[in-house]
């Protein structure tokens, strides 16, 4: 990976790389969206303390978007089996917990190897396809672990999931508690981090070569980036992301469910991101975070009607606002400050 | 042994042509516009459903269904083609899966409103249930129906590509839209009647599937990658290729269930994937 180190204060020698120098910056800085959204999660422990494990899978299926964001808002590769690697990382952390070894953050290692691995392996595939044969291949390679997890009842326990999961405590000083305490803090704490390991990636050249690939697949070749190894590195990333999502839930769940591979999810993180807004990191953890309190909030309603209203709220944003909601507020405010300028 | 060789030879054909119909149309399609139609699938749930609806509310002998269906479901997907699909033509390959994905979750969340969540029952007419003993291999009526019905509209199918006019344009198009355009051919005429057929096809299939797999708001979503799975291993825009696909994942299928029944479809989608890995661009194109 390549990252770029900011000068701090010694001027770039030409004027071509001070305008680069003066690009970065811009774009590494915090926008007011990200901002808010973190305070709103720190306060939103405190405020609702009977909440604490729905914010803290708010936060995971978050980090989820986040690493699905990487790969298509970024990359521009479309997805249709992400659960596969939250599903591998979740099972790792399970399996790992359950044979005796229950230190959280190794496990989340572990799990962000494992699926890391996993990624690699298939990025070498998925690098050399294009169209619908790459949508069918993640959706095959998804559907396949779901039933190799299905069928190895053995190891996973099929379809009545993982269960018996001890985790010792955080560090070694915070045991897990019944009210999710120590789970919300643990949650918020690696997923903010992640957050800014993202950030930190997109940031970088690197991802500002992503964003060429997405804009345009063919010129990026052209001028010398090797189109493949960037496909690569970002699947790899984003899976390994995507494990670490699932290992946290299931090390404070402390249960591995088989839907934690299934379509659905993959199809959700989809319009998670779309409804959040593609290629800005944030939107991902704000759809995340508005599609799971709606889905919270309206769990009284049968679910049939959720995927109706669901699938078309997913028309509605790809025909009127590919820039979900972030795009939308973007928007807004530009449409503000101009009024204030006219007037 | 023999026995069993054919029984799934014959039950895995049967289930291919099945397939076939309700890939077929997406084949085409994806190969002229580079549409990733994801509800495809959803179309032949539509027939399905129509089929159903005609039988058990209104009586309607189970052959003249299958017209009805097939047509109602092209008037259906042509509507949607216009009204949506269109303005998709040209953006990232990534809306197109969203806006599809949001049609297939409304159609599933759709079709439970309607009929219910519930599995359709449907009664086949006496000439089309039971079997019967040839030679000693017991030979299925309605399994039989559906290779030969089946086999005629393949037949069409691909002698329509071949020799008639529109075929060689459809041809002409997949190979290269631009230089098709240039020669005067109305592409986007073109991909309106194909689409139209294609739906029809979709809409049959699922009308015949209903009395072998059964039908469900699931459906859309079960097919889904089974029908991915057939145009991605036949090739886009190939018609023989999208039949031996199909063929082949038919009698892979039944093949898997019977020799090792507790693997499910897991037998057929590690056999994809492999495929994929060694041929991104499918089975029957070089690669």
């Amino acid at each position: 990976m390549t990252t770029i180190e900011l000068p701090a204060s010694p001027a770039p020698a030409s004027a071509a790389a001070s305008r680069a120098h003066r690009v970065f910056a811009r774009s590494a800085r915090w926008r007011w969206e990200e901002i808010a959204f973190w305070v709103l999660a720190a306060a939103s422990i405190v405020v609702f303390p009977t909440h604490l494990v729905l914010i803290a899978q708010v936060l995971i299926t978050g980090l989820f978007a986040l690493s699905f964001d990487l790969l298509v808002g970024y990359a521009g590769i479309p997805s249709l089996g992400h659960a596969a690697f939250f599903g591998l990382g979740a099972y790792t952390a399970g399996l790992l917990a359950r044979a005796g070894w229950g230190e959280p953050i190794s496990g989340l290692l572990a799990a962000a190897l494992v699926a890391g691995i996993f990624g690699l392996v298939l990025s070498v595939v998925v690098s050399r396809l294009t169209g619908i044969a790459l949508i069918m291949i993640t959706l095959g390679v998804g559907l396949l672990l779901y039933e190799a997890a299905h069928s190895a009842r053995d190891l996973t326990g099929g379809d009545d999931g993982l269960s018996g999961i001890t985790m010792w405590p955080v560090l070694g000083q915070f045991q897990f508690d019944f009210y999710g305490r120590t789970a919300v803090i643990y949650t918020f704490v690696v997923v903010f981090l992640l957050y800014l390991v993202a950030r930190r990636i997109v940031n970088s050249p690197f991802g500002l070569e992503l964003k060429g690939i997405r804009e345009n697949v063919r010129r990026v070749p052209a001028i010398g980036i090797p189109l493949r190894y960037r496909y690569m590195v970002a699947f790899t990333l984003s899976a390994a992301l995507a494990g670490v999502a699932g290992a946290l839930l299931a090390q404070i769940t402390q249960t591995v469910a088989l839907s934690s591979l299934g379509f659905d999810r993959s199809a959700s993180v989809l319009i998670m991101v779309m409804i959040g807004g593609m290629g800005t990191l944030i939107g991902a953890l704000v759809g995340a975070a508005a599609y799971m309190v709606a889905q919270d909030q309206l769990s009284a309603l049968n679910p049939v009607y959720w995927d109706f209203w669901v699938g078309l709220l997913l028309v509605l944003f790809v025909l009127f606002a590919r820039g979900g909601l972030i795009g939308g507020v973007d928007r807004l405010v530009v449409w503000i400050q101009s009024k204030r300028k006219r007037s | 042994m023999i026995g069993s060789f054919l029984y799934i030879l014959f039950s895995g054909v049967a289930y291919g042509v099945l397939l076939f119909l309700m890939s077929a149309g997406l084949a085409v399609t994806q190969g002229l516009m580079r549409f990733a139609n994801l509800a495809h699938a959803a179309f032949a749930m539509l027939g399905g459903y129509l089929a159903v609806t005609l039988m058990n509310g209104y009586g309607w002998p189970f052959l003249l269904t299958l017209p009805v269906a097939a047509f109602g479901t092209a008037i259906f997907a042509a509507v949607l083609e216009r009204v949506l699909f269109r303005r998709f033509y040209n953006v990232s390959q990534l809306y197109q899966i969203m806006l599809t994905v949001g049609i297939v979750s409304m159609s599933a969340a759709a079709v439970t409103f309607i009929w219910g969540p519930t599995n359709q029952p449907v009664t086949m007419p006496a000439y089309l249930s039971g079997s019967s003993n040839v030679g000693g291999f017991s030979v299925d009526h309605y399994r039989l129906f559906l290779i030969v019905a089946g086999g005629l509209v393949v037949w069409g199918l691909i002698w329509a590509i071949d020799r008639t006019s529109f075929g060689a344009k459809i041809r002409a198009a997949v190979d290269n839209r631009r230089v098709a355009m240039s020669c005067g051919i109305n592409v986007d005429r073109l991909f309106m009647s194909s689409f139209f057929i294609g739906s029809a096809l979709a809409g049959l299939g699922g009308a015949l599937s209903i009395n072998l797999i059964g039908l469900s708001p699931t459906f859309a979503v079960d097919f889904l990658a089974l029908v991915l799975i057939v145009v991605t291993l036949g090739g886009q825009g190939s018609m023989k290729g999208t039949l031996g696909a199909a063929l082949l994942l038919g009698v892979l299928d039944v093949a898997g269930k019977y020799y090792i029944p507790q693997t499910g479809p897991f037998i057929t989608y590690a056999v994809t994937v492999v495929v994929l890995f060694w041929k991104p661009n499918g089975l029957f194109v070089p690669a």
